[in-house]
């Protein structure tokens, strides 16, 4: 079960990234968030979303192992273990692991789900 | 730290090449509120009287708002305000987009540019860092080209406002462009950044924007949203966007017609909103934080260009006005105002202008290098843009304005030089929408729509009327409206999906930590109204009742076709709209605000 995103549906409103900030870091700033919104501009003129597939390599190649999985079964980084090397970053596949410079750890999804409500074009779902 | 806010106050000085930033004075946040307000009080307290528009003592004003950067729906806008060189006024122009948020990332309110640069310079913004860099390798370009240019050398994440060439050309209606077709269109702001020879702002910030309650924001936001999303006009806004009113308006009477010699086009079967997302709308395109993106971006395969929109002024315009009947064709023209950097709507007007000077025989083929305009040749509008964009010929003359080419044409031209103030009026002909025509008639930076969209209450209690209410109705969406570009926000999850404007009062205190009541709000609004009519009166000699008057074609021709053949509003019915409006805005019977309303809004300062 993962986060995913119908690309198609995108508008780069940006709604899902406040969203996300506001409730995994109580903050209002998009560049703490946990999905990407890649526009492509002027041509074609669509939105391509990056959303973590829980594959498990960001965990894999932690070398503290300070990625394990919550209740919900998302990885999430254990900012107390977190040495900041950033294999995690380096080696995620959809580059979904994210880095801003209030942050010690990384940090990526951890699939709250409120991003999906707040897509008001039903690109987002959990499945 | 002033909850809401980026915190400062970014002023640039092109001609010393200096940079200075300051702390936002929270009286300003509290007196103006942010976009508009902002720029209206630092264009009127900063700028002396007189001075010219396209020189150094010129500024020009990005503002964000309180909302911008937040998850508040619609909190997309970002103002530019200037003295403006179409008309010698007040100017401001809203753009819908992603700039303002960036703003507050960065920690930006207001950005005040200042002076001119001795050679064309962008300004770049990263956080703290506040750099005026060569743009050599971007002046020339067109503004689409150039943003993309940017982004590729700067990166996806940075922000930009950027001019084409009709900008750098000093185009008296160039716009400032910004994420791929959006525009602060009107009245010149463009031209201003062209006459600093600025090329473009880059903007990135990273920074948190902080807020007084963040679990009472976070509950009012939801529930705008949600209010939003639930919205049973949700649907048919998303899928058409402005181009929904296309048929509506011409079904009203008011879809502008062979440079509004009618108010019916007589083939829209090209032209509706309907035909234009099947033929060409690739992409539904959102400004930030919007739930019901109404940008529809578009590829037409007919002319192999990508452009956002056309939007419903631009099917106006660049459609029935000059009596283009396909919408591929208006997307095309759209693609050439936006890469050249000029305003759909003034391009369009003055366009339509000299087609029908060139009808009536007012200017010929030798005007023209050889060029015939007729209604319905859309080569011919390709051609006028282009040429309106490099100051050619023919194009050197409407690039100044339809005021100026009027009085360049004579003929009697002026009779239907479509304007107000040396603005060129906006997509609703009005000779049977009184309030309408009230609206354009005083709004602040000439013939604009967008302070008080009242067409729809003409419609709703009787068109014919001419009562108080209509001026009151007027004056209200004054407030409204541009309170909503203060806070930086867009109006039109209120107007086209009903959110209430209620919840702006909840959502500015758990931003801010202050709580205002709406009638609170809208006497800033008030006070912003008062002010950039002071500027007015304090440029021209003997301000007043004339500067507000329609051009005669509203006053005199009877519209040619369609639900309004044969109306017009009379001169007489013109002085007693402004007569009612004057009286219920506390101004003297001459349009001037008096020393009392002045007083009653904290506007001392202001010695008209």
């Amino acid at each position: 079960m993962h986060l995913r995103a119908d690309s198609s549906k995108c508008t780069g409103c940006r709604l899902c990234q406040l969203a996300c900030s506001l409730y995994h870091f109580q903050e209002n700033n998009p560049k703490k968030s946990c999905l990407a919104i890649d526009p492509k501009f002027p041509d074609p003129g669509v939105f391509e979303v990056r959303t973590c597939t829980q594959c498990g390599e960001c965990a894999e190649v932690c070398p503290v192992e300070a990625i394990i999985q919550n209740e919900k079964g998302a990885y999430y980084i254990d900012s107390e273990e977190c040495i900041a090397c950033l294999e995690c970053v380096d080696v995620c596949p959809e580059n979904v692991v994210f880095t801003h410079p209030d942050q010690e750890a990384p940090f990526e999804c951890n699939l709250c789900g409120e991003c999906v409500h707040f897509c008001a074009y039903g690109a987002l779902y959990v499945e | 730290m002033l909850n809401g806010y980026g915190g400062r106050v970014l002023r640039v000085n092109l001609t010393q090449g200096r940079v200075e930033k300051s702390e936002l004075d929270p009286d300003l946040a509290r007196d103006y509120l942010g976009g508009r307000g902002f720029a209206a009080s630092v264009l009127y307290s900063e700028l002396e009287k007189g001075i010219d528009p396209l020189g150094e003592a010129n500024k020009l004003i990005v503002a964000a708002g309180p909302i911008s950067g937040l998850l508040i729906p619609g909190a997309g806008k970002t103002t530019f305000a200037a003295m403006s060189p179409a008309t010698g006024g007040y100017a401001d122009s809203n753009v819908g987009g992603l700039f303002s948020a960036e703003m507050k990332y960065a920690g930006y309110d207001l950005i005040i540019v200042e002076g001119v640069s001795p050679e064309p310079v962008y300004i770049y913004i990263d956080d703290d860092t506040v750099e005026l860099r060569d743009a050599e390798d971007y002046w020339g370009k067109g503004a689409i080209t150039a943003e993309t240019a940017l982004k590729k050398q700067l990166g996806d994440d940075f922000q930009i406002a950027v001019i084409g060439p009709g900008g750098e050309n000093l185009v008296k209606f160039a716009c400032i462009c910004h994420d791929f077709g959006r525009q602060a269109g009107r009245a010149g702001v463009g031209t201003v950044m062209g006459s600093k020879k600025l090329k473009a702002i880059a903007i990135r910030g990273s920074k948190s924007i902080p807020v007084a309650d963040v679990d009472e924001f976070r509950r009012v936001g939801r529930e705008m949203y949600d209010y939003c999303k639930a919205s049973d006009a949700w649907d048919v806004w998303v899928r058409l966007g402005t181009a929904g009113v296309n048929v509506p308006s011409n079904e009203w009477g008011s879809f502008p017609t062979r440079n509004f010699q009618s108010g019916h086009f007589d083939d829209m079967d090209k032209m509706t909103g309907e035909y234009m997302r099947e033929q060409i709308v690739v992409t539904d395109k959102a400004c930030f934080a919007c739930p019901c993106a109404c940008g529809k971006y578009s590829y037409s395969k007919k002319w192999d260009v990508h452009v956002e929109g056309p939007e419903y002024e631009t099917a106006a315009f660049l459609g029935a006005d000059v009596a283009i009947r396909d919408i591929e064709d208006v997307a095309y023209a759209n693609y050439l105002c936006d890469e050249l950097g000029i305003d759909t709507i003034s391009a369009g007007n003055a366009i339509a202008f000299a087609t029908e000077c060139f009808e009536k025989g007012i200017i010929g083929v030798q005007d023209t290098d050889g060029l015939a305009l007729s209604f319905g040749d859309s080569e011919a509008v390709f051609e006028l843009i282009k040429r309106i964009a490099s100051r050619e010929g023919i194009g050197d003359v409407l690039a100044e304005g339809v005021r100026h080419a009027a009085q360049v044409f004579g003929g009697g031209s002026s009779h239907f030089a479509m304007e107000i103030k040396g603005l060129e009026i906006s997509g609703y002909d009005s000779r049977n929408a009184p309030a309408m025509m009230l609206a354009y008639m005083t709004a602040d930076i000439g013939a604009h729509h967008n302070r008080a969209w009242a067409i729809t209450y003409d419609i709703q209690v009787g068109r014919d009327a001419i009562t108080p209410d209509k001026a009151a109705k007027v004056i209200e969406l004054q407030h409204i409206r541009p309170l909503i570009d203060c806070l930086g926000g867009c109006r039109l999850q209120w107007v086209e999906l009903g959110m209430p404007l209620d919840y702006y009062v909840p959502a500015m205190k758990s931003i801010t930590g202050i709580d205002r009541s709406w009638e609170d709000l809208m006497l800033a609004a008030e006070r912003v109204w008062n002010l950039t009519r002071a500027f007015w009166v304090r440029e021209m000699e003997g301000f007043g009742r004339e500067w507000d008057y329609p051009p005669p074609r509203w006053y005199t021709d009877p519209v040619q076709s369609g639900p309004t053949e044969g109306k017009f509003v009379t001169k007489e019915n013109v002085d007693k709209l402004l007569d009612m409006y004057y009286e219920q805005r506390g101004w003297t019977e001459n349009g001037i605000p008096t020393r009392e309303k002045l007083d009653q809004l904290g506007l001392d300062f202001v010695t008209i």
